[in-house]
Parts: structure tokens; sequence; C-alpha cells
């Protein structure tokens, strides 16, 4: 009982580019739909607050199947960006999100040249639901030989220029891990004029099944994550926090509480919590729980005062 | 969808490469035959999907509970859980050596289930191997309902692999096997035996070229159960997209696992 109450007292609250998060946990793009599955399972508003499925200008069937492989510790996805396209998730998700999650949404965008990021931030301007723009830069430019915009510092920084020009909300740039030199990305987007950084997106990874010699994904690689990922993720948040002076959500391989403080002491603002939700549907409900027992455990009274704690 | 912990409380083997595993726990969000569950094994990160072989509806799950569990469960009847699995792989085979007493997080009541509304007075089910499992419930909830003759097809290459079939025959079915070899029964496949038989509607599950030659030969409306890879099971991450007729795409774990005969893109 006296843990109990000590622990009640635990401040769990974090500022997010100007929004305050009750809590810094926020299930990740691509691993919680719009959120109406999870909502018939939890009252989602305990959240932090969530990024919702990768959006693309036009509707995305995706790539074929199989789309999913299983590693220890981890998974590998090529789901191909499936979404109904943002027009769809304006008139449609967006108005039905409202009756189940009333606090502001990450809007995570994806696009396949500078004009699709910039065309889809702009419909979705003006949505007061929104409360941050998360733009992942993990996907390939169509104009430039189908290397990831996130691999390069120069077509990052153009890709945060254009989205900064009509975005109506904080922009966060959503970094590919799938490069040798993270902190240039994370600086160009900050020349470019990114509010805050996210990261890190899934590795690229693969799988052969030894009965068919073949790969196991009908696309041969696609994104690894999961807990197996979470060094190297909290490396890069360490990295990118000691390079540029803009919040960060980061985020890999989170599925626990005490993952979450330690992210936190790499550098995140704000914790995303991706595959773990598709083999435990609760864990991040289970998570924002656990927090004020962590924070009880090792003295932390505030968890805005150990952002960084490790530099 | 629920999440429970299932004890088990026999796992056999039952046929060459098949396990029969019987659990106990809370079954009370499994709606009907043709759902899955999705099971959580140590030191695997994605659960496994199986098919609901079995289901006794309750929610209490262990026979020596503590006297405070014991007094708020009340005289809650125990949920009974049966499935069949072939090992066919690590998971399925780390699942084929787990002993009874062990415990499993379970999540139960997943995807749509088969229509029984639609099935008329003559149904026919076919089941090819490892999609046997999920006829046997659909079977029985169709004997259940009364005045109808149940026709079963039942499909293994060889007569080792042969499982369920005296079971089917209790229930009061119309039993036919194929082998592939002829070992058993009709020499060939489930659609030899189709091809003679009177039905009013089919349920078929088994592996997707059974199912396109099924699709070849039968006379009625029907629906078959696919499979996929899939992140979760609960439609949250699109892993097992599937492209319809109309050019829509739905999830097999969630709109399906299920799918109506004219729904499908061949
Ligand atoms: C809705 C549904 C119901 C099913 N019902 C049954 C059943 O009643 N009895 C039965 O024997 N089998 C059933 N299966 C197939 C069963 O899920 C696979 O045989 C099992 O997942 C294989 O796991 P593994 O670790 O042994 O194989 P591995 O090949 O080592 O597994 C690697 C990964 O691939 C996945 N995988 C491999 N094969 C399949 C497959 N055929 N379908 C889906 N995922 C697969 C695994 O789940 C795992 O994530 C069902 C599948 C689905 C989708
Ligand atoms: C099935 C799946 C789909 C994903 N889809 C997206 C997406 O649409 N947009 C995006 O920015 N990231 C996407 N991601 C990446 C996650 O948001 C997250 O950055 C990554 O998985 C690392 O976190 P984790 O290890 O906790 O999963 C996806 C991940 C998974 C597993
Ligand atoms: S397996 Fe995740 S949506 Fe179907």
């Amino acid at each position: 009982m006296v843990n109990e109450t000590k622990a009640a007292s635990r401040d769990t609250r974090v500022d997010l580019l100007g929004i305050e998060l009750e809590n810094p946990i926020i299930p990740a793009s691509g691993t919680f739909g719009y959120g109406k599955e999870f909502s018939e399972l939890y009252d989602i508003n305990i959240l932090g607050t969530f990024s919702f499925k990768g959006t693309t200008l036009e509707p995305r069937f995706g790539n074929p199947t199989p789309r999913i492989a299983e590693t220890p510790n981890g998974m590998i996805n090529a789901v191909g960006l499936q979404n109904p396209g943002v027009i769809a998730v304006r008139d449609k998700e967006l108005p039905d999100m409202k009756k189940f999650f009333h606090k502001p949404v990450m809007a995570n965008i994806s696009g396949f040249s500078v004009e699709d990021y910039a065309k889809t931030v702009e419909i979705l301007s003006g949505q007061d639901q929104i409360g941050w723009f998360e733009v992942n830069i993990s996907c390939p430019n169509v104009h430039g030989g189908g290397m990831a915009f996130g691999t390069d510092p120069q077509m990052a920084k153009k890709v945060t220029e254009a989205v900064k020009k009509v975005a109506d909300k904080p922009v966060i740039m959503k970094l590919s891990p799938n490069v040798t030199d993270i902190v240039a990305i994370a600086r160009a987007c900050e020349e470019g004029g990114a509010d805050g950084i996210s990261l890190t997106n899934t590795l690229l990874g693969m799988r052969i099944d030894l009965k068919t010699k073949k790969p196991v994904i009908a696309n041969k690689m696609g994104g690894f994550s999961g807990s197996a990922i979470f060094p190297v993720a909290l490396r890069m948040v360490y990295q990118v926090y000691e390079a540029v002076k803009i919040p960060i959500v980061g985020m890999g391989g989170v599925s626990s509480a005490k993952d979450a403080i330690e992210m936190m002491m790499a550098g995140a603002t704000a914790v995303g919590v991706g595959a773990a939700n598709l083999t435990d549907p609760w864990v991040s409900k289970k998570i924002v729980e656990e927090l004020p027992e962590v924070m009880e455990k090792y003295g932390i009274s505030s968890l805005k005062e150990i952002i960084g704690a490790a530099h | 969808m629920k999440e429970a912990i299932f004890e088990i409380r026999e796992n056999k083997k039952i046929a060459k490469n098949t396990y029969e595993m019987v659990l106990a726990g809370d079954t009370t969000a499994i709606e009907k035959p043709g759902q899955f569950v999705n099971l959580k094994l140590e030191g695997f990160f994605l659960r496994r999907p199986i098919s609901v072989c079995d289901y006794e509806t309750g929610s209490a799950h262990r026979d020596g509970r503590g006297a405070a569990e014991q007094a708020t469960a009340g005289s809650a009847a125990q949920g009974r859980l049966t499935l069949v699995y072939k090992a066919v792989g690590e998971g399925t085979e780390k699942m084929a050596a787990l002993g009874a007493g062990t415990q499993l997080s379970v999540l139960t009541g997943l995807g749509n289930g088969y229509a029984q509304e639609k099935a008329g007075d003559a149904p026919v089910l076919i089941g090819g191997g490892a999609g046997i499992p999920p006829m046997y419930a659909l079977c029985k909830a169709l004997m259940a309902s009364g005045g109808k003759k149940v026709q079963v097809i039942l499909g293994f290459n060889t007569k080792d692999e042969i499982f369920y079939q005296e079971k089917f025959e209790a229930l009061g079915a119309e039993v036919h096997v194929a082998t592939a070899d002829g070992s058993v029964g009709e020499k060939g496949f489930v659609t030899d035996v189709l091809a003679k038989l009177e039905y009013t509607y089919f349920y078929a599950c088994g592996p997707l070229p059974m199912l396109r030659a099924i699709e070849k030969t039968a006379k009625s409306d029907g629906e078959y159960s696919f499979e996929e890879r899939m992140g979760c099971g609960f439609g949250a991450c699109m892993g097992c997209s599937m492209k319809m007729a109309d050019g829509s795409y739905k999830r097999v774990c969630k709109e399906g696992p299920v799918f109506g005969r004219e729904e499908i893109a061949w």
C-alpha cells in the first residue's frame, strides 16, 4: 500500500513540442492501425498518444504475401505501406477515431517523391485532431533510383523543407537506421527546419526458408524490429541526442517500462512501442501502468528529469 | 478477443506428425467454429495461429484453485479447448514436446468463423490434412442444430496420416475418406469424392491447391478457410492481407479466415 501511494505520486508527464503528454508512451506507426482494434481492447486514451498507420497520397494495397517472418526476439515485415490513402484517412479514419480517441494523434506520412510528402501533409493540415506530423523517410525515392530519402542527408533535408512549408503542426522526421552515419541525417533534418526527430524505423533484414531455399518474405527483404533491435536503436538515439537540439521520439525494441526509461535516459523525450503490440496487444497499457513502479524503484520522481540522463 | 492463460491437460500424437492438445482455460471469447486461437510459445517472438478443433464454453481453468479464487469463480464451468496440429516447423515441434500442466498464453476468439446458417439440409464439409481440425467443431455444431444430413470428406496423403475419422462418424456424419495413394478409402483427392455427392452448401479448409481444385469441382455455393503468415492475428499489422474479387483487400485474421466462394480472386 505504501509503495502504491508513492508510485501514484510519480510524475510521468512530458512535453512533446508544446503538447503535454500524460506519459511518454506512443504505440508506433504500423503496429496500431488507426487505433480502432486496440480501442476495443482497452481505453487507448491512457496512452501519451499513438502514431497512426503510414499514410500515403494514393491508396496502396502494399506488397504480395507472405509479408511476415519471424526472427529470434523479433520479426520482419514487408507490409509495403498498405493504407487507404490520405483522403480516406482525412474523411473517414479521423472522424471514426474521434469516437474513441480524444487526444492529439501523431500523423505518420510516407511518400515516394518530395511532392508526394508535401501534398499529403497539406491535405492533412487544418485537422485539429492531429498534434504532430511524423514523416517517414525510409521510403524509396522513385525519382532517385529507388534510394530511400532517409539515406541521403540532402534528400532528407529537401523533404523536411518541403513538408515544413505546408505543415500547420510540428514536424517530426522519422529516420531510417539503414545508414552509415545517422547523425549526419539527423543534422540535415534539423537544418531543414524539423521540429523533432523520431528513430528508429526498422532495420533491413531477411530470412530464408531451409525447405524451399527461398526467402520467406515475397518481397525478399523487409523491416526487422522487435526486442532484438533495442540496443541498436538505443545507441542511435544516444548519438542523435548529442548532435541535435530538437526533441527525440525514441523507438526500436521497446517492450517494457524499463526499456522505455532506458530509451529516455539515452535522450528520448517520448518513446514508441512497435512490434511488441502485435504479440501482446495490451503491452502499451501495461507499460503505462508499470511506469510509476519502475520510477519508484529507481528513485525517479519525474520522467522529464531523466531525458538524456546518460550523457 | 481475449487473452487467457490455458493449462495443457493432454498432448498426444494421434497420427503421423499430428498431435491433439487439450487445454483448460477461459473459452468464453470463442464464438463459433472456424475461428482460431493464437498461442504464445516460450522462445518464439510471434504467436502461432491454430484453428479451434473443439471447445466447451467456460471461464474457469484450474481444478486446484485456491479457496479465494474458487469463491470468486463460483461454480463457473471449466472451459476446454482442443487443438489438432501438425508438427511442421520449430514452433509446432516445440508444441508437440509440451507436457500436461504447461501453461500457455492464448488469444482466443480470433477471426470470423463459418456461416452455419447457410448450410441447408445437406451440407458437405471438406478438410485436407491440417485443414481438418476446424471441420470437427463445425460438424458438431451442424449436427447439434438438427435435421441435417452432414457429409464429410477427409483428404490425406496416406494411411499413417489419418485422424479423426471415427470421431466424425461418432457425431453421426456421413464420412468419406480419400487418400492420394489409395491406402484407405477412395484413391485420389477430395474432389474425386465431391464430384459424386449431392449437397446444398460446402465448407472447405486445406492446402491452397486443394481449395483451387474444389473451386473447379463444386456445384453449390460455399466457403473456404485461408491461411496466411500473421504478425498479430487481430487486425493490427496488415501482415495477412488478401486481395478480393471486387478489388478490395481483407485481412485473413480479421475479416477471414473464412471467405465466401464469390469473394475470392483465384
Ligand atoms: C487461421 C489459421 C489456422 C490454422 N490452423 C491450423 C490447425 O488447426 N492445425 C495445424 O496443424 N496448422 C494450422 N495452421 C498452420 C499453423 O499456423 C502453422 O503450421 C504454424 O504456424 C507453423 O509454425 P512453426 O513454428 O512450426 O513453423 P515455422 O515455419 O518455423 O514458422 C515460422 C513462422 O511462419 C509461420 N507459419 C509457418 N507456416 C504457416 C502456415 N501454414 N500458416 C500460417 N503461418 C505459418 C509461423 O506461425 C511462424 O510465425 C493454421 C494457420 C492459420 C493462419
Ligand atoms: C508491421 C509493421 C508495420 C510498420 N509500418 C510502419 C509505417 O507505416 N510507417 C512507419 O513510419 N513505420 C512503420 N513501422 C516501423 C515502426 O513504427 C517502428 O519504427 C519499428 O518497428 C521499430 O520499433 P519496434 O522494434 O518497437 O517495432 C512498422 C513496423 C511494423 C512491425
Ligand atoms: S496478422 Fe496482423 S492484420 Fe492480420
